[in-house]
């Protein structure tokens, strides 16, 4: 496997809970489509960086594509391998490749074990190391992470919020993977200690020749550390490119009113901005509106979005977008009117 | 045109068995009718300590206070919880970060409104009630009638939110403090809010303290700027004075650190390096020298928050503004 | 709502059948309580006892005494082995003492549990609190009989100030009944006036320190006004559940030391009696009561805790 091959392909991924009520017998009232369909490619080497807000569904398609949680339906190929459906133990020599960051720097270590057992722990489960050249590899990678190895037997709550970020990447990076999940590394810390983060995965990227699912929610971020964004939305995704080509001609209305949401950190340029505000808030994952899912708050909405949902198709060059209205495109969209 | 509050060398100390942490160092600063005037920082800088112990929020036992807070000429440290009754929302309202966990889950919220009305005003039940319709109205919750007779669970964060603005609007206060108010909700119920924020302060003059890390948030709203370290005013400036003539090292690593929408892709981000002191055993001289690049000797010594390029452009650095120029530029493009 | 009670009425009917076969399989592995040897006297040859065997029915096979059992309890005619009275008939006699017992005791137990309980949280730390606490903690180290005793030997027989025991019916003079009352009522209260004021306390310094009651003070509300409108009402949630249970259990018959040491004729008394002389037909008659009131305050505090808290839903589809 050389750069550019694809590293992992998911195919129509779906992730639903059911909803049960009943009497005597439990049976399904409703479902929350959290993950309703996604297909994505992440390349070897490449960062694909997944945005959304709260409720579209990014963090349970990180944990449905790592096997954390059984997908409903749909196929997840990592090294040339289908996950969906194996076994623990058939998983178990490819969770070597694939590893995990979490958003919260606090919950995400447990805090009655010391940082080298921590980040040794991988390393033990998959019979790497032991003994003292277990801890000689625990204490490298903390130095890799800017950490110091001395602090090999401190308990995580001695650490500041971006210093156990850290010691999570380091516990990420133990086993050498070859694809690592980011799900929102960076939100729960401070701005400054953020750009200490980023630079820390990307020099480690370089490094270690990884690949990262990059999820966040904050898009200056994603833009910064990605090759390729996705943008999602109740559970789908609506649009995918090429980082600069979202950013500067985004196709789709939702990924319009997300880049003009964010405020720009400099007051003329901002003020003199045309802003983009949507009404109303997010759908529930529960009764997603039909056809297109997005139509119920879109200013371009028209009779087709309420009925027939729109397929993720090439627009414009390596960019795909849902939409029956698609905004930025050379060719005026002839559909419905 | 006379402040209306003002805040004069304010520090606010908790005692704990390791020591004194210093949360607030001494911060001072005006507040002028109608202006927003926008208070940065990172976790640890003091700002929201400094928010809540204006309306006397801070009640922890093992809490000191010292210094001056005076709405409208009127001293406010020292009242206890009675006295301070007819500042608190009647005059000096607050919103909070999280409305989830603001919002009593088991009380309505228009009951929640109401309780407040009548907390102050004599008025029945019905009257308040009606009010609190019209409150929602104003903010743009939509159904204002069947919604005040919901539950807090049974709003969106976005919604949740403006019923907190709502309540701290019934009594038609002269200020809002507002705690993070965006921090806990997604970019676009963001901008909403931060729009409805920026019309009521125009629609009815009131003064706002927002509370902040976010410097987008800060662009998008405020007249006037405090960027705040380490428990201390760092920088005192007009909005356009931040963002195009920082005058402070830390104010430039912030905006140097910020990953912009605008500007190219950069490969490596301008980055602060180290992390805030301890507000234990602060360092006696500037703060911000033990991370700071350009330190130099005279460092040792706590700079004095004054206008150092004229106008009320504050900052607390000892570098000759000429100098900073040069500096600043290499780490903001 | 309708659903949740189906489903709860259905649960119950299940628990009380798998209870009554529990205790009949139990009765009838415990050693030495072949009820008719015992019944036929120490002198009874076996002839004797092979009569009054077959007289109580005791010699078919269990499942069938199992259902002989059932059907009597269900038409009212059980009949106690020992002294050949009627289970529904004794425990129905009993329900007035124990019913009057328990509520009167609840009425004290709670309105002082809650008084401690918000005293001493409001002064944390200080002595009244402490005072408070130290007492807290007596009272739930005191066991019943004793505490019973104690007040028995100096208030009814030192000093004459109470009657020593015995029930006297509300119908037929309730001065009477008061005052016959007033030591057990104590006695039960005291156990759970400690653990209900600690419980409150507990709840209520938490409380205190949540989001939504500082932004009750910054509305500007009084010291008072948010400690009982924000801190007490939603402290007293978990506390307003507990005591469904604990009432649920003691109504039941499960107040069988105080309703003992102070002579009452309650379904308690009756229960006890009934496992000292091993009598099954009076135990299955009183484990299903208790039973069916511990099962029925459970529903009840279920019930209770969705209306307490708007944030729970019973049984319907969370959005």
């Amino acid at each position: 496997m050389s750069k550019g091959d694809p590293l992992l392909e998911v195919t129509d991924l779906v992730k639903h809970f059911p909803i049960k009520a009943g009497v005597v017998i439990d049976h399904e009232v409703a479902r929350v489509r959290a993950v309703d369909g996604v297909s994505l490619t992440l390349r070897e080497g490449e960062t694909l960086g997944l945005v959304g807000e709260s409720g579209c569904g990014k963090s349970t398609l990180c944990r449905a594509i790592l096997q954390l949680t059984q997908p409903t339906s749909g196929s997840v190929r990592f090294l040339g391998e289908e996950l969906v459906g194996r076994s623990r133990r058939d998983l178990r020599p490819l969770r070597r490749q694939m590893q995990m960051i979490f958003q919260d720097p606090f919950a995400s270590l447990n805090p009655r074990k010391r940082v080298g057992q921590i980040v040794g722990d991988p390393l033990e489960l998959h019979g790497l190391a032991k003994g003292a050249e277990l801890k000689r590899r625990v204490q490298e990678l903390l130095e890799r992470v800017g950490l110091n190895p001395e602090h090999y037997n401190r308990y995580p709550h001695e650490f500041s919020g971006g210093q156990r970020q850290r010691i999570g990447i380091a516990r990420a990076l133990a086993l050498h993977p070859k694809l690592i999940v980011a799900d929102e590394p960076v939100s729960a810390l401070d701005v400054s200690v953020q750009a200490q983060i980023i630079n820390l995965l990307k020099e480690l990227q370089d490094e270690f020749g990884l690949s990262y699912l990059f999820v966040a929610h904050d898009l200056g971020v994603v833009r910064h550390v990605s090759d390729r964004v996705a943008v999602m939305y109740l559970g789908k995704v609506v649009e995918n490119s090429a980082t600069e080509d979202l950013y500067r001609k985004p196709i789709h209305p939702y990924t319009n009113a997300l880049l003009s949401a964010v405020p720009i950190p400099d007051p003329k340029r901002n003020a003199a901005r045309e802003r983009l505000v949507l009404q109303g808030d997010v759908p529930s994952p529960i009764d997603p509106p039909p056809g297109c899912s997005f139509h119920t708050r879109c200013p371009w909405a028209t009779e087709i979005c309420t009925s027939d949902e729109p397929a993720l198709v090439e627009r414009a060059t390596a960019h795909v977008a849902a939409c029956h209205h698609p905004r930025n495109v050379e060719e005026p969209a002839a559909q419905g009117r | 045109m006379s402040a209306i509050l003002r805040v004069d060398d304010l520090k606010v100390g908790f005692a704990t068995e390791d020591g004194v942490v210093e949360a607030v160092g001494g911060v001072s600063f005006e507040l002028q009718p109608g202006e927003v005037l926008a208070i940065v920082g990172e976790s640890g800088s003091g700002k929201s300590v400094t928010a809540q112990t204006i309306t006397g929020l801070t009640r922890a036992p093992n809490a000191k206070i010292t210094g001056s807070v005076s709405y409208r000429g009127r001293e406010l440290i020292g009242l206890d919880d009675d006295q301070l009754r007819d500042i608190r929302g009647e005059q000096i309202a607050m919103v909070f970060q999280d409305p989830m966990s603001s919002l009593n889950p088991v009380y309505r919220v228009g009951d929640q409104i109401s309780e407040m009305i009548r907390a102050h005003r004599d008025v029945s039940k019905r009257e308040a009630s009606h009010r609190a319709i019209e409150l929602l109205r104003s903010v743009g919750i939509p159904n204002p009638e069947r919604r005040v007779r919901h539950y807090p669970h049974e709003f969106s964060g976005g919604m949740r939110q403006r019923v907190m603005i709502a309540m701290a609007l019934a009594l038609e206060p002269e200020v809002l403090i507002a705690d993070e108010p965006t921090t806990a909700l997604d970019v676009t119920v963001q901008a909403q809010i931060l729009r409805l924020l920026d019309q009521l302060n125009r629609d009815r003059d009131l003064a706002v303290i927002l509370i902040t890390h976010d410097l987008g948030v800060v662009a998008e709203v405020a007249d006037r700027v405090l960027v705040m370290y380490a428990g201390q005013i760092v920088e005192d400036a007009t909005l356009d004075e931040i963002f195009y003539d920082p005058q402070h090292p830390y104010t430039w690593g912030l905006l140097g650190s910020l990953m912009r929408l605008d500007q190219s892709r950069t490969a490596r981000l301008a980055q602060i390096p180290g992390q805030p002191p301890s507000l234990l055993a602060p360092p006696s001289g500037c703060r911000f020298a033990p991370r700071c690049p350009h330190e130099f000797d005279k460092c040792h010594e706590l700079p004095a928050l004054q206008p150092r390029v004229g106008g009320n452009h504050l900052d607390r650095c000892w570098l000759d503004p000429e100098d900073k120029k040069s500096r600043r530029a290499q780490v903001i493009p | 709502m309708a659903r949740f009670i189906a489903r709860r009425l259905l649960g119950m009917v299940a628990v009380l059948f798998a209870i009554s076969v529990i205790v009949f399989l139990i009765f009838n592995v415990i050693p030495n309580s072949d009820p008719a040897a015992r019944i036929a006297g120490k002198n009874a040859d076996p002839a004797l006892i092979a009569r009054v065997s077959a007289d109580l029915g005791l010699d078919q096979p269990l499942p069938v005494q199992y259902l002989t059992m059932m059907r009597q309890i269900f038409t009212g005619q059980l009949m106690s082995y020992a002294k050949d009275r009627n289970v529904v008939e004794q425990i129905w006699d009993g329900v007035p003492a124990t019913f009057s017992l328990c509520i009167g005791a609840a009425v004290i137990w709670m309105t002082l549990a809650v008084l401690f309980g918000y005293m001493s949280a409001v002064h944390a730390g200080k002595f009244t609190d402490r005072a408070l606490t130290i007492l807290s903690l007596v009272g739930i180290s005191m066991p019943v009989f004793w505490l019973a005793a104690i007040l028995l030997y100096f208030l009814t027989f030192k000093v004459q100030l109470f009657p020593t025991g015995s029930y006297v019916p509300l119908t037929e003079d309730p001065g009477q009944w008061a005052y016959h009352l007033i030591l057990p009522w104590l006695t039960l209260a005291v156990l759970y006036v400690g653990f209900y004021s600690r419980m409150l306390r507990s709840n209520m310094l938490d409380a205190m320190n949540e989001d939504y009651v500082r932004t009750a003070r910054a509305k500007g509300l009084s010291e008072r006004q948010v400690r009982i409108r924000h801190v007490l009402r939603n402290s007293m949630i978990p506390v307003v559940t507990l005591f469904g249970l604990d009432f649920g259990m003691v109504v039941g018959g499960g107040a069988i030391l105080t309703e003992t040491v102070y002579n009452l004729n309650g379904v308690g008394l009756y229960a006890g009696e009934a496992i000292r002389s091993l009598d099954l037909p009076p135990l299955i008659g009183v484990t299903l009561f208790g039973a069916f009131f511990i099962v029925l305050f459970n529903t009840l505090v279920d019930i209770a805790y969705a209306g307490l808290d708007p944030r729970i839903r019973l049984g319907e589809v969370a959005a």
